[in-house]
């Protein structure tokens, strides 16, 4: 189960077996890059914000991340590709 | 594992000025992933740039940044570089600033080669200014400028870039943001002028108006419409029909300018010397 | 003045000057009458070290000096009227971001390419508010070979002391004219450097006015990580657009200035007893004023004597006390009525200003002064 709290107000962590998934929402701009990239569906747009919807499924693949240009999406996990 | 970036970030600037879906942040994220890669030392590294969208990247980095006049990066870069030559050199521009109104500066730090990576943002349009055609702007699409479609033919970066005489040329996109990475880094380490060509995307003033669909649409169009230089090779002529070519077009081993003038230095001083 | 005498030429007293005064960068393109300037650099500056670069255009060549004095280099480019209209654009860069450098403009005839092997002084104004918005403007006009050396010197200087580009002009005819002249040994003119932060580089704001009006200036890469824009800015740097922020930043620019004329103001004035007649001059025109005026007084008429060495600012209060003292001030100038508006201008309507003015590409001769002379008295 994901459990997602705030630090600083600013960064929204979503958390799951030892993966995080940040999200800065006042970085975020809601352009949905990072949702149509994901091969999983893990993320969703919630009033014009990204949103961390299945962690579950993430597998790390970093498409999100190396791609958001507002610098709004930090993937954290075990460091390997793969389901975990 | 996520890439620290705040550790090449000015704290307190983002969210940068980019208008939603715009990819130039995804070029300045490759760069700082560069230059991390390659490991240059903030304080001996200067990020110069001109004006438009892609010249309000050095604001966001921490290194010492000069955003100049536009078009003329490089020309300041220059005076920067022969002043101390071993100060780190890093141009970033947009396809008008770069190629337009600093077209003249562009072919001659080429021609020089002088020590200096500059990273055009080409995004085929002057965005800040609202949509107007640029340089890089196709034949027939349509701009603020060009409401019955570009009459001009576009600037191949590279082509120009190779035959102005840059010793390091490549080009890369927002969708293969990785290899962009490393074409920027081999840039930066490169001894001589480099032109990494970034292709990226600007879908406010440009893609709406030429009805090329959302962002992540205008980034998978890369995807389907780029081709490696290796993979072009296997290629027939029909099947290259509309495709642009990526990769590193030229990484040769040429004389560098400052090192150059040092001989010049080490020539006067010896004639003083001399008598 | 301790030194050593040699026969030169303005352009290459100006190159000596340059040295001189620690110069150690120059961009540059060639244009006549100036170039000159750039052929002694390119074989001088390599000898001590120091880097000449023949850039692409007039607009490069002012943009690689701010790029190498943003690195602490002191810099220099020099070039002529259509030269000069190309090097505004950066001129304006340097006023806002406050880099230092020197600009030498020996003026030439006419507008566009005019009279590319004539003497001119049209670009007087221009050198004024030649760069869009509004900005300062620190602009020496000498009127010799030695007096081309040491305002080179004093050029840098201010430059560095005031953080602001400072003009040199000349014209074609000191230029190119050669005289005897002491180069002055070392330490003999005083150097100014520009000042640096004395705080850490945790600290260090680029536009920090708390300690006086001109910032400390760190170099590029020296460890004090900054931004340098165009964009009106804060203290630290930074692009602003706050109304509260920009008009104080805009207004010290110009108090740099004017809160420094007691460094920047320079003239010449000569009085005579029981003068009606006065004449203000510049540059070259001022020595065929200085010729007009002994020879007047050959025939009897004495003539006071105002000469702008420092040409922005322009010195008022000389002028105006001419004014309150004589009946018509004369203002020979190589065109066609630029600073006799200056010369109204501060002289509240005490006396009436006319012009002697010359566009032909010839110099203004004592005869052509001394004629306006004896036509007024």
């Amino acid at each position: 189960m994901s459990a997602v709290k705030a630090l600083k107000e600013e960064r929204v962590v979503a958390e799951h077996e030892g993966r995080q998934i940040t999200i800065i929402p006042r970085y975020c701009k809601g352009c949905e890059i990072c949702v149509k990239l994901c091969p999983q569906s893990v993320l969703e747009i919630k009033d014009f914000k990204v949103h961390v919807a299945r962690i579950q499924d993430c597998t790390e693949c970093m498409l999100c991340e190396i791609r958001c240009p507002d610098f709004a999406i930090e993937i954290a996990g075990k460091g390997k590709k793969g389901k975990s | 594992m996520a890439f620290n970036y705040d550790k090449y970030m000015r704290p307190g600037k983002l969210p940068h000025i980019w208008c939603p879906g715009c990819a130039h942040g995804i070029v300045m994220k490759s760069i700082i992933r560069a230059l991390d890669r390659v490991g240059l030392d903030k304080d001996r590294t200067v990020i110069v740039s001109g004006i438009g969208c892609a010249s309000r990247m050095p604001g966001y980095v921490d290194f010492n940044t000069l955003h100049t006049t536009h078009g003329r990066s490089l020309a300041f870069a220059t005076g920067v570089k022969m002043a101390d030559p071993s100060l780190n050199v890093i141009c970033v521009a947009g396809d008008g600033d770069s190629l337009a109104i600093g077209g003249n500066h562009f072919i001659h730090a080429c021609r020089r080669n002088i020590d200096i990576t500059m990273i055009v943002f080409n995004n085929n349009i002057y965005g800040m200014t609202g949509g107007q055609f640029s340089p890089t702007t196709p034949h027939g699409k349509l701009a603020s400028t060009t409401p019955y479609g570009n009459p001009d033919y576009a600037f191949d970066v590279a082509e120009l870039s190779m035959g102005a005489g840059a010793t390091y040329v490549s080009r890369g996109t927002v969708y293969h943001a990785i290899p962009l990475e490393r074409q920027i880094a081999d840039g930066i380490t490169h001894k001589g002028f480099s032109v990494i060509d970034a292709l990226c995307t600007c879908p406010t003033t440009y893609g709406r108006r030429n009805k090329l669909g959302s962002p992540i649409d205008m980034i998978l169009w890369f995807k389907d419409n780029t081709v490696g230089l290796k993979a072009a090779q296997k290629l027939s002529p029909e099947e290259l029909e509309g495709k642009i070519l990526t990769g590193v077009f030229r990484n040769d081993i040429k004389p560098e300018y400052c090192e150059e003038y040092q001989k010049i230095i080490e020539m006067a001083q010896g004639a003083v010397a001399g008598g | 003045m301790k030194g050593k005498e040699v026969f030169f030429q303005g352009n290459e007293a100006c190159a000596e000057g340059a040295l001189y005064a620690g110069c150690r960068f120059f961009g540059g393109y060639p244009i006549t009458p100036s170039t000159e300037i750039a052929e002694i650099l390119s074989n001088r500056l390599p000898k001590i070290g120091g880097a000449f670069i023949q850039m692409e255009d007039e607009i490069a060549a002012m943009a690689s000096i701010i790029g190498a004095s943003l690195v602490g280099k002191k810099s220099l480019t020099a070039t002529s009227g259509p030269g000069m209209s190309l090097k505004l654009e950066n001129l304006g860069f340097a006023c806002i971001t406050e880099v230092p450098c020197v600009i030498v403009n020996v003026m030439r005839g006419g507008p566009s390419t005019g009279l590319p092997t004539g003497p001119g002084q049209s670009d007087v104004m221009q050198a004024k508010w030649g760069t869009h918005g509004d900005h300062p403007a620190v602009v020496l006009a000498p009127a010799s070979v030695q007096e081309i050396f040491n305002e080179t010197v004093r050029a840098f200087n201010l430059a560095e002391r005031l953080r602001t580009p400072v003009i040199l002009l000349t014209d074609e005819i000191i230029g190119h004219m050669r005289e005897k002249i002491v180069i002055p040994e070392e330490g003999v003119l005083e150097i100014w450097d520009r000042s640096r932060p004395d705080c850490s580089p945790e600290e260090f704001l680029p536009y920090d006015t708390s300690k006086g009006i001109v910032p400390p200036m760190a170099d590029f890469g020296s460890g004090y990580r900054h931004h340098v824009t165009g964009l009106n800015h804060d203290a630290s740097g930074f692009p602003t657009n706050k109304p509260s922020l920009v008009q104080p930043e805009e207004e010290r620019l110009m108090a740099k200035v004017t809160e420094n004329l007691d460094i920047i103001e320079k003239y010449e004035h000569l009085k005579k007893d029981g003068a009606k007649v006065g004449i203000v001059a510049y540059g070259s025109s001022a020595r065929s004023a200085k010729a007009a005026i002994k020879q007047a007084e050959e025939e009897g008429i004495p003539v006071d004597f105002v000469r702008p060495i420092t040409l922005w600012p322009y010195p008022t209060e000389p002028t105006l006390e001419m004014a309150g003292k004589v009946d018509v001030i004369i203002v020979p100038e190589m065109n066609l009525g630029q600073m006799i508006d200056e010369v109204q201008r501060c002289i509240l309507g005490k006396a009436r200003v006319i012009g002697v003015n010359r566009v032909d590409g010839d110099p203004i001769t004592p005869e052509n002064i001394l004629e306006k002379i004896r036509e007024v008295v």
